[in-house]
């Protein structure tokens, strides 16, 4: 059975620190390749991605919404105390009467609190939204937020918020070690960096690391293209124990697979049984975690 | 028409008209009364990850112009100027001085809307 953490199936986020590595063709294959029915949440809400392999038939499709205030104009007095308080430049008044930008509104209510005229209210406003639908043994979850929205991290706890608990889980993680990772990263109880043997990979390997270090989360790694390792990603991923779950060779029928959009563990059985290999040892190191913890 | 907002990457009449608004490197206030000219920063907004626009479009109001004169404004700020009253003017000349030449002869017509999507 699938291993638990919290009372609930575990959830494991594909994260790295930076685009290109492959993070989605591991996410995909790992799912296919689970052994279970598993849950797949696309955290890149900027730019989801998954169902495009996917190809769910049907999905349900929920609004994520963000309360943001609304100006009464005959109440407003132009005082300008709203526009003061707000960093985010989501209400501004410049002796004038208020004027609120939706896409730049954070949600954090402070201008209803220090408005001295009671002139603002707040209404739902549509940040994103949450697709679910399944294909074969994986239950998508997909976040996706609305053009010109700039909360991004409100519509990744909106996919957290749709994951059953019965399920095991694969959290695709946007690159990048920004905030939207971290918020995707707060849901997971263990971390798979994605990366490369170049001088960039290794970098950013460092920092997702710190990334997931300071989250106190464990991580694992999935090391991509790997051919010649002339930048000691190895010998740091021993320094430093990460255990390396699966070494992807650097082959170039994975990109082509994956640019018809099929998953190469489905089209070629070697890589069907690494991605297997992948999902077992994913499942021990989860367990030790638990291990530890109770 | 008194108080007249040039986007600018330089500091007098003779520099370069920043075609930017939001993200302008200064902002040169011409006085048409007292035909003087005060120059604003536009640092902070220059480094606002989002909301350049906005920002600017408050330091001219702060100023006091009640005229704009930029290459392009974005949709969050064109509201914001909107607002306040200010006009705004979209202009291709290379230089301020001619920038402001042409607005004196009438050749430059309000703009009422937002000339490109946001960023600028
Ligand atoms: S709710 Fe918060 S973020 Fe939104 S406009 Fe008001 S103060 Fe700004
Ligand atoms: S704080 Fe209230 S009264 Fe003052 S400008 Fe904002 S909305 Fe208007």
């Amino acid at each position: 059975m699938v291993a638990k953490t919290h009372g609930r199936a575990a959830r494991i986020a594909i994260a790295s620190g930076k685009g290109g590595t492959g993070k989605t063709t591991v996410s995909l294959n790992l799912a296919a390749m689970f052994g279970a029915p598993v849950q797949l949440a696309d955290c890149d809400v900027e730019e989801p991605n998954l169902n495009l392999f996917l190809r769910c038939e049907q999905l349900t499709s929920t609004p994520v919404t963000m309360l943001i205030p609304e100006v009464d104009a005959n109440r407003c007095t132009g005082c300008g105390a709203c526009g003061e308080l707000c960093q985010f430049r989501g209400i501004v008044s410049l002796g004038t009467r208020a004027l609120v930008f939706p896409e730049l509104c954070h949600g954090c209510g402070g201008c209803i609190r220090v408005c001295p005229s009671g002139a603002i209210s707040e209404n739902p406003h549509q940040i994103g939204t949450i697709s679910v639908g399944q294909s074969r043994t994986i239950r998508l979850v997909e976040g996706r937020l609305e053009v010109g929205v700039s909360s991004v991290s409100p519509v990744i706890r909106a996919v957290h918020q749709q994951l059953r608990d019965d399920m095991p889980a694969i959290l695709d993680a946007p690159p990048g070690t920004s905030c939207p990772v971290t918020a995707t990263l707060l849901g997971a109880d263990y971390v798979l960096l994605v990366t490369d043997p170049t001088p960039f990979g290794l970098h950013d390997l460092k920092l997702a690391v710190a990334t997931a270090r300071t989250l106190n989360l464990p991580c694992g790694v999935v090391i991509n293209r790997a051919g010649e390792d002339q930048v000691g990603l190895y010998q740091y991923c021993q320094a430093e124990a990460l255990p390396v779950l699966l070494s992807l060779p650097d082959d170039r029928q994975i990109a082509e697979i994956t640019s018809r959009g099929d998953l190469v563990a489905h089209v070629l059985p070697e890589y069907g049984l690494m991605f297997t290999e992948l999902a077992d040892k994913l499942q021990q190191e989860v367990l030790k975690v638990a291990g530890g913890r109770a | 028409m008194k108080k007249i907002a040039f986007s600018t990457t330089g500091q007098t009449l003779g520099a370069e008209l920043d075609p930017r608004f939001g993200r302008s490197i200064h902002f040169l206030i011409y006085d048409l009364e007292l035909e003087s000219t005060q120059l604003l920063d536009n640092q902070q907004s220059r480094n606002a990850a989002q909301g350049a626009g906005i920002q600017a479009a408050e330091i001219i109001v702060r100023a006091g112009a009640d005229t704009l004169v930029t290459g392009h404004c974005g949709p969050k700020a064109f509201r914001v100027l909107d607002a306040a009253g200010i006009a705004v003017y979209n202009c291709a000349a290379p230089t301020v001085g001619e920038a402001l030449i042409a607005l004196r002869s009438g050749s430059l017509s309000p703009a009422s809307s937002a000339d490109v999507e946001g960023h600028w």
